[in-house]
């Protein structure tokens, strides 16, 4: 019942076409912005991958997959997964540090 | 028998953000492999960046992002009851997921022609570094090419339901949910780009 009235009330205010345009426009411009900076050598080309696409990947998150308009649960499932991912990725070049 | 339907649009969306998560451990393992061969094999990564056509990748990548507004252009459409929009927004997201998939077959038809795929005689000569990347890259775009086809097939359905209103403006979770799985497959993507593209 709770789910129920809190469903509605988060869907009483849906976002409209003009919020996710605007995120489009920022994900070319991001788009746009990681090719450029992969012409500039491996340096630049690899703090591009490093910072540019998990911002795409977020605001895609954030906003396309509507996480912006969901409460603290799926945002709590998406981040274990994530931090999880991010954990096997430190142990793995730990390892490969140490060989 | 009373009439009574249950409904639980939360729980389905939970439901489907379970699932997408176990879909980013899978890339995610995949590219956690990735990234150590890439360490390992950094000048080989380089050459193997080179042979793939960035402009292809990028266009691809371009043609993504829209279909993904397009999907939600389409939900917002359905909230407020414009049947009509929300079908010419999904058809548009069904006809950009197609031009993907066009677009990689003519770029994987051009890596078979240069004696590029998995098993190949000329992969054989390659040093190993290269063979793993073309590996990684058939796999991984592979993979994800999949994922586009049963994205599209889901959005095909969605379509239908929308035109024969068994979605409309109470009652969208479907769509909703088929939205979220073609969102992560533009998120896979979107790290696709660099990681083979522009790994040159």
């Amino acid at each position: 019942m709770n789910e129920h009235a809190e469903h509605s009330l988060e869907h009483a205010d849906h976002p409209g076409y003009g919020t996710f345009i605007k995120v489009w426009v920022a994900l070319l411009i991001l788009t746009g912005a990681l090719v450029g900076v992969s012409h500039l050598g491996q340096t630049y080309a690899v703090w591009g991958l490093l910072t540019l696409t998990p911002l795409k990947a977020g605001l895609v998150f954030y906003f396309f997959m509507h996480l912006k308009y969901e409460g603290p649960l799926l945002k709590i499932v998406v981040l274990v997964t994530l931090g999880t991912l991010l954990i096997f990725f430190a142990l793995l070049f730990s390892d490969v540090a140490f060989h | 028998m009373s009439e009574h339907v249950h409904r639980d649009d939360f729980g389905a969306r939970l439901g489907m953000w379970l699932f997408l998560v176990t879909e980013i451990v899978l890339f995610g393992g995949l590219f956690i492999g990735y990234s150590y061969m890439r360490y390992k094999y950094p000048v080989e990564f380089h050459h193997g960046g080179a042979e793939l056509n960035a402009t292809l990748g990028v266009i691809n990548t371009l043609v993504l992002l829209t279909s993904s507004l397009t999907v939600v252009l389409a939900i917002v459409a359905i909230q407020r009851a414009e049947k009509k929009q929300a079908m010419v927004f999904l058809g548009t997201t069904l006809a950009l997921g197609l031009t993907f998939l066009v677009i990689k077959s003519f770029e994987w038809a051009a890596k078979f022609h240069h004696g590029l795929y998995p098993n190949a005689p000329h992969l054989g000569t390659l040093p190993p570094g290269e063979q793993v990347f073309f590996g990684l890259y058939f796999t991984m775009t592979g993979l994800h090419g999949l994922h586009v086809i049963v994205g599209l097939s889901l959005l095909s359905v969605m379509l239908w339901w929308v035109a024969t209103d068994r979605i409309r403006a109470d009652r969208y979770i479907h769509l909703e949910n088929s939205g979220l799985y073609w969102h992560l497959v533009d998120v896979i993507w979107i790290f696709l780009l660099p990681l083979f593209y522009l790994a040159a």
